[in-house]
C-alpha cells in the first residue's frame, strides 16, 4: 500500500518585503498560514507549485511544505516552518509582532 | 586611518547606481529571480527565513565614529534599530526591504563602506587581528597588508568566478587572534634576521570538512606578497574542483594534491608573475602604511585610573576582564562586550552604536574595531579616560565584564534567521550565558571559548571552540552535538566529537555537567578548561556528559 499523502501548502517569500507568504485557493498570497489552500493530493500539489512559481514579480523561493490539520486549520509539522509562521525567537519581530 | 580615495568613491557610486537599476528592473518584472539572485548576492543581499538580509563589510574590522554613526542611522531608518556583528567582521541587517537597499548602499558609500564581495565565489572581506596597531605583542600592524590585499582583490578581473569563496586573514602577532589557520590563506607578519616578511598558511577552513591550514612558505619577503598570493589564487582557480561544491574550497585542493605539489605549482607561477608587478604594489603599500600611522599618543597621569581601580569594585572587575595590554604603557585596549547575559551575541542597538562612536571620538582617537568574536574594541584609550568611559558605557548597558569567559559566546544567526540552518543557535547561547550568570560561576571558570553554529557550514566556528556546539536536525527535531578541545589560536586544532547529541532542552544541562567535571578535575584555578582537556583527554568529560551510559556499564 502506498503511504498516505501528507497535506501540503505552497509557501514563498514576498519579493518586496521578504515576508513569509502562503498561497491561497484564489491565487493570492497571505501572510497567515490559516488562509492557505490545503493540498490533498500529489498531482494538485505539483500544479499549485507551478501556479505559485508563475508569479515571480510577487514572490521568490516557492516550495511546498507539509502541514497537519487541526480543526481544519493547517499547522506546520516541521520546526523550521513553525519558526517561519512566527519570526525569530530572540526578539518580538516579524509575524509574531505584526499579526498576533 | 585609511581614507578611501576618489577612485574608490567613484567605483562605489558606480556600482551602487548599477545595482539600483537592477533592483528597479527586478521589481518591475524585467529581471527574473534567477537573473537577479547572483546580482544581489554580489552586493551582499541575501534572502533569509523571514526577510532579506544585507551584509556590509568592515574591512579588517576597522571603522571610525562617523562610520559607526552611519551604521546606527541605517539600523534606525531602514531596519529595526539594531545590527548584528559577525565572525567575519561584517555587520548584518536582518530586516531590509528590497526597494530600500539601494538607499542603504548609498548611505554606506558616503562613508566609504559597501557590501561588495561579501558573497559569491570571490575573495571576501579581508579580516585581521582586532587589536591590530595597538597590541603590545605585535611585530607590526597587519592592516596595511590587509588593505593592500583588499585593493588587489576588489574587482580583480581574474578572480570574480573562483571555484568557491576565498577568505584571507592577516595577523601581526605570534598570538593569533585572527584565526589565520582556518582561512583559505592565512598571513602572519614576522621579521627574520631583521628583514620583514610573512609566514603564508594555506588550505585552512571550517565548514563540513574542517581543516587546519598548512605552512606554504615559512618566510616570504615583504615585497613578494601580492605576486605570491596571486600565484596561490591562480593555481587554485585552475586546479580547484568545480564539479562538486563541497569539494571546491582550496582546503580540499591542498588535501587532494598534497601541499608539496601545490607549493611547486605556486612557486612556478610566482616566478612568472613576480616581474609583472614591478614594484608598483610596494609603492602602494608605502602610501597605505603612511595612512595607518599610529595616533599621537597623549602623555599624562594615569592616577584617575588607579584611584577608580582601587575604590570601585565594579570598575575593577570590568578592567580586569575587558582590558588588554597596549604597546604604550599608559594606554589600554578596551573590549566592549556586546554579549550581556541573555542578549543575542553580536547585536548592538543604534543607541549603543552611537554611544560607542561618541566615546571613540571623545576619548579614543576616533577608532573602533569589530572583533571576529563579535565584540567592539576601542584600540587606543589613555588609561586616565577609563573611569569616564566605563560610566558612559554603563548608561547604554555595555559594561558586561565577560570578555573571554563562558558567556562570551560566538553564535551564528542559526534558524532564527538563516535559511540554511538546521537548528537555532542564538537561544542556546542566551540560555548558557544566563544560566552561568545565575550560578555566579563565570569568573570561577575563567577563560573558556564556547562557539555555536546552526548547521554544518560552521559560521559560528564551533570546530575551533574549546567547547563547540553544532545544531542539527535529527528526524525533525533540533539536536545539538558537542565537540571538545578545539582551538582557534596559533595552536589551532579541530575539536573532537564527544558523543551523541542533545535535545534543545538538554543542551544547557549538558554544558553544566561538563563544566562541573572541569571544576572538579582541574589542577587549580590557573588550569584553563582547554588545558585540563589536553591533560585529561575526553574520558572524564564524556562520563559527565553521559552519566546514564556509565551507570549502565557499571
Ligand atoms: C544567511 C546567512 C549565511 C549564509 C547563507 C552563509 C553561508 C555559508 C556557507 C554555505 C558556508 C560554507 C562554505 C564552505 O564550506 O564552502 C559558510 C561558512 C562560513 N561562514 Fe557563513 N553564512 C551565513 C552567515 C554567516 C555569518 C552571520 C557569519 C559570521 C558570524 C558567517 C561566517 C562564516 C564563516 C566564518 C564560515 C566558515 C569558514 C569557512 O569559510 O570555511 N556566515 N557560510
Ligand atoms: S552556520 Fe549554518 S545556520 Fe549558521 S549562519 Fe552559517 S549557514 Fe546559517
Amino acid at each position: 500500500m502506498s503511504k498516505p499523502f501528507i497535506p501540503k501548502v505552497v509557501t514563498a517569500n514576498a519579493l518586496l518585503e521578504g515576508d513569509v507568504v502562503y498561497l491561497t485557493a484564489d491565487d493570492q498570497w497571505s501572510r497567515q498560514l490559516a488562509d492557505a489552500e490545503v493540498i490533498e493530493d500529489l498531482a494538485h500539489g505539483d500544479l499549485r507549485l507551478l501556479d505559485g512559481s508563475s508569479q515571480p514579480d510577487v514572490v521568490v523561493g516557492v516550495y511546498l511544505i507539509d502541514v497537519a490539520l487541526e480543526d481544519g486549520i493547517p499547522q506546520p509539522t516541521h520546526f523550521r516552518e513553525e519558526f517561519r509562521t512566527r519570526g525569530p525567537s530572540n526578539y518580538n519581530h516579524g509575524k509574531q509582532a505584526e499579526l498576533f | 586611518m585609511y581614507q578611501y580615495n576618489d577612485f574608490d568613491r567613484d567605483f562605489l557610486a558606480e556600482r551602487n547606481a548599477q545595482f539600483r537599476a537592477q533592483v528597479e528592473r527586478r521589481i518591475d518584472g524585467s529581471l527574473t529571480e534567477d537573473e537577479f539572485k547572483p546580482l544581489r548576492l554580489m552586493n551582499g543581499l541575501y534572502l533569509q527565513l523571514h526577510a532579506y538580509m544585507l551584509r556590509v563589510a568592515i574591512p579588517y574590522g576597522t571603522l571610525n565614529g562617523g562610520q559607526m554613526d552611519v551604521l546606527a542611522n541605517i539600523a534606525d531608518k531602514w531596519d529595526k534599530g539594531y545590527g548584528h556583528f559577525t565572525t567575519r567582521q561584517n555587520i548584518q541587517y536582518n530586516w531590509p526591504k528590497l526597494k530600500d537597499v539601494p538607499d542603504m548602499l548609498d548611505a554606506l558609500g558616503e562613508v566609504g563602506m559597501h557590501a561588495i564581495q561579501t558573497s559569491g565565489n570571490t575573495i571576501r572581506n579581508v579580516t585581521a587581528d582586532h587589536f591590530a596597531g595597538a597590541a603590545k605583542d605585535e611585530v607590526a600592524d597587519p592592516r596595511p597588508t590587509a588593505e593592500l590585499l583588499r585593493q588587489w582583490s576588489t574587482d580583480h578581473p581574474e578572480f570574480q568566478f573562483l571555484p568557491r569563496k576565498f577568505k584571507l586573514a592577516v595577523t601581526g602577532s605570534a598570538n593569533d587572534r585572527a584565526v589565520i589557520k582556518a582561512h583559505d590563506i592565512g598571513i602572519r607578519l614576522l621579521t627574520r634576521d631583521g628583514e620583514e616578511g610573512y609566514e603564508i598558511i594555506v588550505g585552512g577552513g571550517l565548514g563540513r570538512t574542517p581543516m587546519i591550514g598548512k605552512v606554504l612558505r615559512d618566510f616570504l619577503p615583504k615585497a613578494d606578497l601580492l605576486p605570491y598570493c596571486e600565484a596561490i589564487v591562480s593555481v587554485y582557480n585552475l586546479l580547484g574542483r568545480r564539479d562538486n561544491k563541497y569539494k571546491a574550497r582550496i582546503k580540499i585542493t591542498v588535501h587532494e594534491n598534497g601541499i608539496e605539489t601545490i607549493r611547486d605549482l605556486v612557486e612556478d607561477r610566482f616566478a612568472l608573475l613576480k616581474p609583472q608587478f614591478g614594484g608598483v604594489d610596494q609603492k602602494m603599500l608605502k602610501d597605505i602604511e603612511a595612512q595607518f600611522a599610529l595616533p599621537e599618543f597623549k602623555n599624562g597621569s594615569v592616577a584617575a585610573f588607579k584611584d577608580a581601580y582601587h575604590s570601585d569594585p565594579v570598575f575593577r572587575s570590568w578592567a580586569d576582564t575587558n582590558l588588554t595590554a597596549h604597546k604604550n604603557d599608559d594606554y589600554s585596549i578596551v573590549s566592549i562586550s556586546i554579549k550581556k547575559h541573555g542578549q543575542t551575541p553580536g547585536d548592538a542597538t543604534s543607541a549603543q552604536m552611537r554611544e560607542m562612536a561618541a566615546i571613540a571620538r571623545e576619548f579614543a582617537h576616533n577608532e573602533l574595531r569589530i572583533s571576529h568574536e563579535q565584540n567592539v574594541i576601542l584600540p587606543h584609550v589613555h588609561k586616565s579616560h577609563l573611569p569616564a568611559i566605563h560610566a558612559r558605557l554603563k548608561s547604554v548597558d555595555l559594561t558586561t565584564a565577560n570578555i573571554g569567559k563562558i558567556s562570551d559566546i560566538i553564535a551564528c544567526p542559526g534558524m532564527d534567521y538563516c535559511a540554511l540552518a538546521t537548528a537555532r543557535s542564538i537561544p542556546v547561547a542566551q540560555q548558557i550565558a544566563t544560566r552561568f550568570d545565575e550560578l555566579k560561576l563565570e569568573h570561577e571558570i575563567g577563560d573558556l571559548k564556547i562557539k555555536i553554529s546552526g548547521c554544518i557550514n560552521a559560521c559560528g566556528h564551533h570546530h575551533v571552540g574549546h567547547i563547540g556546539i553544532l545544531g542539527l536536525d535529527r528526524a525533525g527535531v533540533e539536536n545539538y552535538q558537542i565537540t571538545l578541545g578545539g582551538d582557534h589560536t596559533e595552536t589551532a586544532a579541530v575539536g573532537e566529537r564527544a558523543g551523541p547529541g542533545f535535545a534543545y532542552d538538554e543542551i544547557v544541562p549538558a554544558i553544566e555537567r561538563l563544566i562541573g567535571a572541569y571544576l572538579q578535575n582541574r589542577e587549580d584555578e590557573n588550569e584553563r578548561f582547554i588545558d585540563a582537556y589536553r591533560r585529561l583527554g575526553l574520558a572524564p568529560f564524556k562520563a559527565a556528559l553521559y552519566p546514564e551510559v556509565k551507570a549502565d556499564a557499571a
